[in-house]
């Protein structure tokens, strides 16, 4: 297996709030691996280093086995230019879908092919429909976003993320600003991208996506990952106690078999 | 009983379209330098590079806060003194209504790029674009579109200051006013009728204005999500 991206002895902190506590993450090509926690756990967070959208206060990251930045007397320093370019690599998916609203679905689609790619309108274009097409919004490629349900932004959304070509996929609490009915939808999606062999790195509170989808699971807790492994073994006989606390008050209210 | 009698204004009516054509050079010019020269003061004001935040904030509150027909003057007359310039009174309007304008503009576009969505960025960052993409290509699209009444309500208010050009001799409307009403002792109606012609023009800019206005906010686009 390639390795994809690694994560070592990341740390985070927000003034003196620290949120990440020395995560060590390796993500293998082809694997999906779910992040879960309770809110503060610092899930987000982690994913948000992986493509500088944070930049980590200490560790390393690297990306097929290249590290990124460059370090400079005990702490490392990262110019710009070369995070922009990193992050042209590594698509991203937002719960509040950030698309941009000015534009059509396809002219979204389109964006960053053509303005920081470089790629020619025509060629982004093809490249466009071709991942409206594998998201299931062919026909919506001329309507603005305001006219799509959440479902179908958020939908919108990973095409942009997919057309750059990216080596992984982050995809942040993707489901959790829709209505119940459309959370299906966009991880039916999210599945078959796992399916087709897309590196995936999820932060989510979908159980059964994490259940029926992941590689592996990691249970994250103040900072730290306390759990991980395969979700059949992680989700059904966790180790810690709250780890189990955490799955308890996800089924609280689950309906009788 | 006094008697009205246009006549005397209307034989000399050219010198005060000449005058009009004046004010609306001055006008332009300003909102031609105003303009960019503001996005620059308000791209630095927002900078996180701490002394060019300062400067330009300085800058625009000094402007803001300092009478234009002083800061007319202080171009006309005190800054010849200082430095080896030959100050004309069109270009010492330009100068001071350029800048005077900038300091407003700025804090019109200052207002605009802040009251969009952080997500914006977040998105634009996320496919690798750079600070100045993120900005030209997704935040002041949005953001100019929020703009374009407080824009509109800055340039009639420009449109008005101008007339104090006047009082460092620069031939615009208010000063060939000045001029027919003495040559013809017929300050009543030369008045009246260069007031009707701030009046027609200015109605008719905030007419377009209102215009646009609602058909921004019939295309009812959401930025946010």
């Amino acid at each position: 297996m390639t390795e994809i991206v690694r994560i070592e002895n990341l740390h985070k902190s927000f003034g003196p709030l620290e949120v990440l506590k020395g995560i060590d993450l390796t993500v293998d090509s082809g694997e999906t691996v779910v992040l879960l926690g309770s809110s503060g756990s610092g899930k987000s967070t982690l994913l948000r280093c992986v493509n500088f959208m944070e930049t980590p206060s200490e560790g390393q990251v690297s990306l097929h086995g290249e590290l990124v930045g460059s370090e400079n007397n005990g702490g490392m320093q990262y110019r710009e230019r070369e995070l922009c370019k990193l992050r042209t690599r590594i698509g991203m998916v937002f719960q509040h879908f950030n698309l941009f609203p000015h534009m059509t679905v396809l002219g979204n689609v389109m964006e960053g092919q053509v303005t920081v790619l470089g790629r020619s309108k025509p060629e982004a274009e093809d490249k466009a429909r071709q991942q409206l097409e594998r998201v299931g919004l062919a026909d919506k490629a001329e309507e603005y976003p305001a006219r799509l349900s959440g479902g179908q932004k958020q939908r919108v959304a990973i095409a942009r993320a997919l057309a750059m070509d990216p080596d992984v996929m982050l995809f942040d609490e993707v489901t959790s600003a829709l209505d119940p009915e459309l959370v299906g939808e966009v991880l039916k999606t999210m599945r078959q991208l796992a399916e087709e062999g897309m590196t995936m790195l999820v932060v989510t509170h979908e159980l059964g996506f994490a259940y029926h989808v992941a590689n592996r699971v990691l249970f994250l807790h103040e900072g730290t990952i306390l759990e991980q492994g395969e979700p059949q073994k992680v989700l059904k006989d966790p180790e810690t106690t709250r780890m189990r606390e955490f799955l308890e008050g996800h089924s609280l209210f689950k309906l009788p078999d | 009983m006094v008697e009205w009698n246009f006549l005397a204004v209307l034989s000399d009516i050219d010198l005060l379209l000449l005058g009009l054509g004046n004010t609306l050079v001055v006008t332009a010019l300003a909102l031609a330098f105003g303009i960019p020269l503001g996005l620059f003061l308000a791209l630095s004001r927002l900078s996180t590079i701490r002394p060019l935040s300062v400067g330009s904030a300085f800058i625009i509150e000094f402007f803001r806060t300092t009478p234009p027909l002083v800061q007319l003057f202080w171009f006309f007359f005190a800054l010849p003194i200082l430095i080896d310039v030959r100050m004309t009174p069109f270009i010492a309007a330009i100068v001071t209504f350029s800048i005077q304008s900038s300091a407003f503009f700025a804090e019109v576009f200052r207002g605009g790029i802040l009251s969009i969505d952080k997500g914006q960025w977040e998105g634009a960052k996320a496919i690798g674009m750079t600070y100045g993409q993120s900005l030209r290509r997704i935040v002041l699209p949005q953001a100019v579109k929020r703009m374009i009444p407080a824009f509109m309500e800055r340039s009639i208010e420009l449109l008005k200051t101008t007339t104090l050009v006047s009082t460092v001799a620069y031939a615009d409307l208010m000063f060939q006013a000045n001029d027919l009403a003495q040559k013809t002792f017929r300050p009543l109606e030369v008045y009246t009728v260069v007031a009707v012609i701030y009046f027609l023009l200015i109605f008719t800019f905030s007419q377009i204005s209102i215009a646009v206005e609602h058909r921004l906010a019939r295309s009812g686009e959401s930025t946010v999500r």
